[in-house]
């Protein structure tokens, strides 16, 4: 039972990569890479957490000599879900731009490197 | 660990499958709306406020609606020429009908 | 490769990733285990540094570095999609339509939210080595409460508020504004980024030294990207069309 946080983050790793294999649309495929990053997230979280502990933010009610949980792997997390959500956009800016010039966003049909 | 906890994760497990199990891309964004929601939880849940607070405001808000106006986008092209003119206007949201809203 | 090829080599890859993961998932610590090596040295190092806010303190002041490359990062995606979805030679602009029936409800909340937001987002800004946000969090917050004006008002009302070229060069401001604070704790210190403003005392609004000024230009680049980002996705969808279909 320990380990269920750990599971439950490869689980979403694994779905969303299934969802990539799966997918029919270059949108939905963007969706599932979304999905996979997240596991990542619960990953790094689900590492730096202590039971009992509180949030790394001090202030008058908690001292600093009170058990927190890990603050490094949460300020990884926060940028990069900024971040990642700019690189979907651009992801999502160029499904619509191969939709322009291919006139479809199936994967299976956008084959070979047309001239 | 405790109920909240094993609770939350099991909500974002499930939730997660069916963001990939939706195949139509306009539902999915709606399905990622309430998955950001879940994560935003669990955020909380693991004593982490920072990032459940940029995990609220990035996938309940942004990449949702980025992902809906990707897919108007799209099927704007796949669509007749002329029906363009008559779905698209300044108006978010109303896909096709322009439902006159409120009825009291 | 058939379908049914590609999802066997996915099944096998699969189950060998998942086999790696349980192997290391039984030899981790446990979860919430007492043994954090990192957490120990950076909560000394934050409330050395006067920062009540610890998270904050890893971003932009022990590893701002780190921060550094993320924000370079999000410029580098918001100019590739900006160029991606910039009209093409086959595509014009359509001038938009009026808005269709918005409901009053919508109209006093969107209004009446949009100045509400705003300041909430300048605030999750300002107090980010305080309390949790910083410029990430309210930088976010800025660009969605930013587009009440879309849902309440029009695209048109929208447009005018939001001079695009103005948002383009506040981005590139704040982007610079890190680095410009980086150099200058080489002048003024010992290293790239160093923290040499005055610390102040715990939990004030001005403590942390450079962490506040930190904020405010990660905010301003976040906020301003992000609007651009949206913005060039709502043009693609309500103005832009081909040449062909304007011509019926």
């Amino acid at each position: 039972m320990t380990v269920y946080a750990y599971f439950v983050a490869a689980w979403l790793m694994l779905v969303g990569a299934y969802g990539i294999v799966r997918s029919r649309n270059l949108v939905h495929a963007v969706v599932s890479l979304a999905v996979c990053q997240s596991g990542t997230y619960v990953l790094l979280l689900a590492v730096g957490y202590q039971h009992g502990a509180l949030a790394p933010v001090f202030g008058s009610t908690i001292k600093p000599s009170r058990h927190v949980v890990d603050p490094v792997v949460q300020a990884m997390t926060l940028t990069d879900i900024v971040v990642s959500a700019t690189v979907t956009a651009l992801l999502l800016a160029l499904a619509v731009q191969v939709s322009k010039r291919q006139g479809t966003v199936d994967p299976d049909e956008l084959t070979a490197l047309k001239g | 660990m405790t109920v909240l906890l094993a609770s939350a994760l099991s909500l974002v497990a499930i939730v997660g499958t069916a963001v990939v199990a939706t195949s139509q891309p306009e539902r999915q964004a709606v399905t990622l709306s309430f998955y950001g929601l879940t994560l935003t939880v669990l955020f909380l849940a693991l004593q982490a406020p920072d990032v459940a607070l940029s995990q609220l405001g990035v996938g309940a808000a942004i990449v949702p609606l980025m992902v809906m106006l990707a897919i108007r986008s799209i099927e704007a092209r796949h669509s007749q020429p002329g029906s363009r003119q008559e779905s698209g206007d300044g108006e978010p949201g109303q896909p096709d009908e322009q439902s006159g809203g409120g009825q009291p | 490769m058939s379908h049914r090829g590609r999802l066997l080599v996915f099944f096998i890859g699969a189950g060998c990733v998942a086999a790696m993961f349980a192997v290391a998932f039984f030899r981790m610590p446990a979860f919430g285990g007492t043994m954090h090596l990192y957490r120990d040295l950076a909560v000394r190092a934050a409330v050395a540094h006067q920062t009540a806010n610890v998270v904050s303190s890893v971003d932009f002041d022990q590893r701002g570095m780190d921060t550094f490359g993320e924000e370079a990062i999000l410029l580098a995606s918001v100019v590739g999609a900006a160029v991606l979805l910039r009209p093409s030679d086959e595509e014009a602009e359509l001038r938009p339509k009026r808005p269709g029936r918005i409901l009053p409800s919508t109209k006093l909340l969107g209004y009446a939210l949009l100045p509400v937001t705003l300041l909430i987002g300048l605030d999750v800004v300002l107090h980010g080595q305080v309390t949790p946000g910083g410029g990430f969090q309210g930088g976010v917050v800025i660009a969605t409460g930013l587009h009440l004006l879309y849902v309440a008002g029009s695209y048109p009302a929208l447009d005018r508020v939001r001079p695009l070229a103005a948002f383009d060069i506040g981005e590139a401001v704040g982007g610079a504004a890190f680095g410009g604070l980086g150099i200058a704790g080489i002048v003024a210190a010992t290293s790239f980024l160093a923290n040499f403003l005055p610390r102040g005392s715990f939990g004030q609004l001005t403590s942390a030294g450079t962490v506040f000024v930190l904020n405010g230009a990660v905010g301003l680049e976040v906020g301003c990207g992000m609007v651009v980002l949206i913005a060039h996705f709502l043009r693609q969808d309500i103005i832009i069309a081909a040449k062909a279909e304007q011509a019926q």
